[in-house]
């Protein structure tokens, strides 16, 4: 109180609230620690398969401390693909490709600051990305409150197989903010905030665009497609996690999204997790996702090079999905030699996507642009191993 | 009657903001959070899932950003 008075008596003009807040809030750092995350290693084999693309490979994440302060991780992921997705098979020939991406982290926590910065790089033969990444994290109230804030700058080199002289290049900005708040002793808020800027050649070499044609048999003909140069998005998300009396959560979140594309999305999940005899957790989640499509978008231009930018993907054009998955955690090897405890896990994901925009171009009998909408649907498996030590 | 200036309304409203975050006291103490601690209360429980779930729907849908797992927790380990 003495220095709070004497801190008053001192301070002139405006500069005093600001230097008063600023000092207050330091103050009310909780006077519990922060801490670093768990020391765990996970090894996840995934599966995806839907739409004619196959999408196999490993996730290796391991993390570690080193003392009190600092944790640092590593993180090793493929993505084995097999396509032969609707695009490929109307303009194209079905290919194989493989992606691999590596990061490590170093996390460092001093009081109740958590600091982190990791890098990545993500390398297919046509597509090279390098990211680094910055975040910071604060727990505030008596640990009530974590505010995160985080940055990260990728740059990524686009290559296209066949021609050894194209090449483009991506610039990314990610600005993030986050905050995790405890409401009640059962329930948990989670508030999050992100802002991308994309800036360079942001659509896929490959990918063509359809335009009507009288003089095609099928009365149409193909180009390739050409985005803006740019792209800025704003993503704001809500969660609740709720403990019910027995020892079972329910959670809920809702995600609003805007580009200066056009694109609108929203989605909602809903999810119970039930825990069984310290052993067992049990998952259900149920995932409801809309857009609405790109500006540039059409399913099938009046003329080539009809207006300045155009494409036809189907991730720009206006769709829903829908998601219904599982999960079953089986714990054990509690406390057994250098290991707290182990965990098998098994994910399944059923997700139906259904376009209301994009035409199904394998109907050829249809006049064009009379084509039946597409839909397809995809099977999601995650199996995974999980030491904690 | 003079009107007070910017700078009364300024330590006013400092006076507001340090009273309301100097009062935490926080309302769950520590000893209640131990549901909190539970695994199933955590957002994102297995960091190496979530990030591959993420992916998924990024590669397929148009959004992107402020997804689940990414920073937080509650103070409660």
């Amino acid at each position: 109180m003495q220095l709070l008075k004497l801190t008053m008596a001192k301070i002139k003009g405006c500069r005093a609230a600001a230097f008063l807040l600023l000092g207050g809030l330091t103050l009310c750092q909780s006077l519990l620690a922060a801490v670093l995350p768990e020391d765990r290693a996970d090894a996840l084999y995934h599966s995806y398969d839907g739409g004619g693309v196959q999408v196999t490979g490993p996730s290796i994440l391991v993390r570690k401390s080193i003392g009190k302060s600092v944790s640092v991780s590593g993180n090793y992921y493929v993505d084995a693909i097999t396509s032969a997705s609707i695009d490929v098979v109307t303009t194209a020939s079905p290919y194989e490709e493989q992606r691999t991406e590596t990061a490590v982290g170093v996390d460092y926590l001093h009081a109740d600051t958590t600091m982190g910065i990791s890098i990545s790089q993500s390398i297919e033969k046509d597509y090279k990305a390098k990211t680094a990444a910055f975040n910071l994290s604060q727990e505030l109230f008596g640990n009530m409150m974590t505010v995160s804030m985080g940055y990260a700058q990728g740059n990524d080199i686009v290559g296209k197989t066949g021609d050894l002289l194209f090449e483009e290049k991506v610039k990314r900005q990610q600005y993030r903010l986050g905050l995790s708040q405890i409401l009640t002793k059962n329930m948990l808020l989670g508030l999050g905030f992100e802002t991308v800027s994309d800036e360079g050649f942001l659509n896929n070499p490959y990918r063509t665009v359809r335009y009507a044609d009288s003089g095609s048999g099928k009365g149409y003909s193909y180009e390739p497609e050409k985005y803006p140069g740019t792209r800025t998005s704003n993503a704001a998300a809500i969660r609740l996690l709720y403990h019910l009396p027995i020892r079972a959560s329910i959670h809920g979140e809702y995600r609003l999204f805007e580009d200066s594309w056009g694109i609108v999305a929203n989605h909602i999940q809903i999810g119970y997790t039930h825990a069984y005899k310290n052993s067992f957790i049990f998952d259900i989640k149920y995932r409801a996702y809309a857009q609405t499509k790109a500006d540039f978008y059409s399913d099938l231009f009046p003329y080539s090079q009809s207006q300045n930018f155009y494409g036809r993907d189907k991730e720009i054009s206006t769709f829903n999905s829908q998601t219904v998955g599982i999960g079953i955690s089986y714990e054990f090897a509690h406390n057994w030699h250098m290991l707290e405890r182990a965990s098998l896990n098994f994910k399944y994901d059923y997700i139906f996507f259904d376009y209301q925009d994009f035409r199904d171009l394998r109907d050829s009998t249809a006049p064009a642009g009379s084509e039946p909408m597409y839909n397809f649907s995809a099977n999601v498996l995650q199996l995974y191993f999980s030491l904690w030590y | 009657m003079n009107k007070p200036d910017k700078k009364v309304y300024l330590l006013l409203l400092s006076s507001v903001l340090l009273g309301a975050c100097s009062a935490p006291t926080p309302w769950v103490k520590p000893y209640e959070r131990a549901r909190l601690a539970d695994p199933i209360m955590s957002f994102s429980r297995d960091p190496v899932s979530s990030a591959y779930t993420n992916h998924v729907h990024q590669a397929r849908e148009g959004a992107r950003g402020a997804e689940n797992g990414q920073g937080g927790g509650c103070g409660c380990n």
